[in-house]
């Protein structure tokens, strides 16, 4: 009897704490995220080799006051885009987001991003099995990593 | 839990803008305390998905280095009145929440 609820109890927990490692498993990238090098994630996230477009708009500050609150806008008009990648080149930890988009959405996005220190922000956009590029330089007036 | 985050969906011609505030430290494990001066451990939004009427729409990984309180504006095609939307994340310590819209 003991026995049954003790193992009753063990499924529950395995259960329940499986659930969110499954979630994340596949889905978030820990090798590219973890990198720490700007090369290293993009071996990540399977890039071998980038074409600079102007077809990716990237809206950034000039010049970022708190490095806590880097807006970013983001179009891609490359045809077919399936993803947005965010880098930081001179963060700890250059991957910053990666948004994949399907049935429907957009190749839009506007988000918040921190930044260390004045840096080369990089924006890949994925299409067909390719990776395009853009880059702009953010100065940033104070670093937003240990805020 | 809805207190964790803000939605706001609104269509402009078949196409739904969502804008998305999530309430969450976003802890990138290099910040100090500021009373005892030990590292603030990590803490940040990994996952996040959104849906339309239960088919996904956009799917993002996320590292520490989003700002605190996540601000996320996306764009969905083919969108109508009734349609609805659903975002909801998990963080690096399983911790999730999610919310949903209906366009109007």
């Amino acid at each position: 009897m003991r026995r049954s609820v003790l193992g009753a109890a063990a499924v529950a927990m395995a259960t329940a704490m499986l659930r969110p490692l499954q979630l994340l498993a596949g889905q978030w990238n820990k090798a590219a995220f973890d990198a720490k090098a700007v090369a290293d994630a993009l071996k990540g996230i399977g890039v071998s080799a980038t074409e600079d477009s102007d077809r990716i708009v990237l809206k950034a500050p000039e010049i970022a006051e708190n490095g806590a609150i880097v807006p970013l806008e983001i179009v891609s008009q490359v045809p077919g885009t399936q993803a947005i990648y965010i880098l930081v080149d001179k963060n700890p930890q250059p991957l910053t987001a990666v948004f994949e988009f399907s049935n429907g959405a957009e190749a839009f996005v506007a988000t918040r991003i921190k930044m260390n220190e004045s840096s080369v922000v990089r924006i890949l956009a994925r299409a067909g099995g390719k990776f395009y590029a853009t880059m702009r330089e953010v100065k940033v007036t104070i670093g937003g990593c240990g805020a | 839990m809805a207190d964790q985050m803000k939605i706001r969906a609104q269509l402009h011609g078949g196409v739904a803008d969502v804008k998305i505030l999530i309430f969450h430290p976003m802890e990138t494990g290099l910040r100090k305390d500021g009373v005892t001066g030990q590292p603030v451990p990590m803490h940040f939004i990994q996952t996040l998905t959104a849906t339309h009427n239960g088919k996904t729409v956009l799917e993002a990984q996320w590292s520490q280095a989003v700002s605190k309180n996540p601000f996320l504006n996306f764009r969905v095609r083919g969108a109508k009145p009734g349609d609805k939307i659903m975002v909801g994340w998990v963080d690096n310590r399983g911790d999730k929440a999610s919310i949903e819209a209906t366009l109007n």
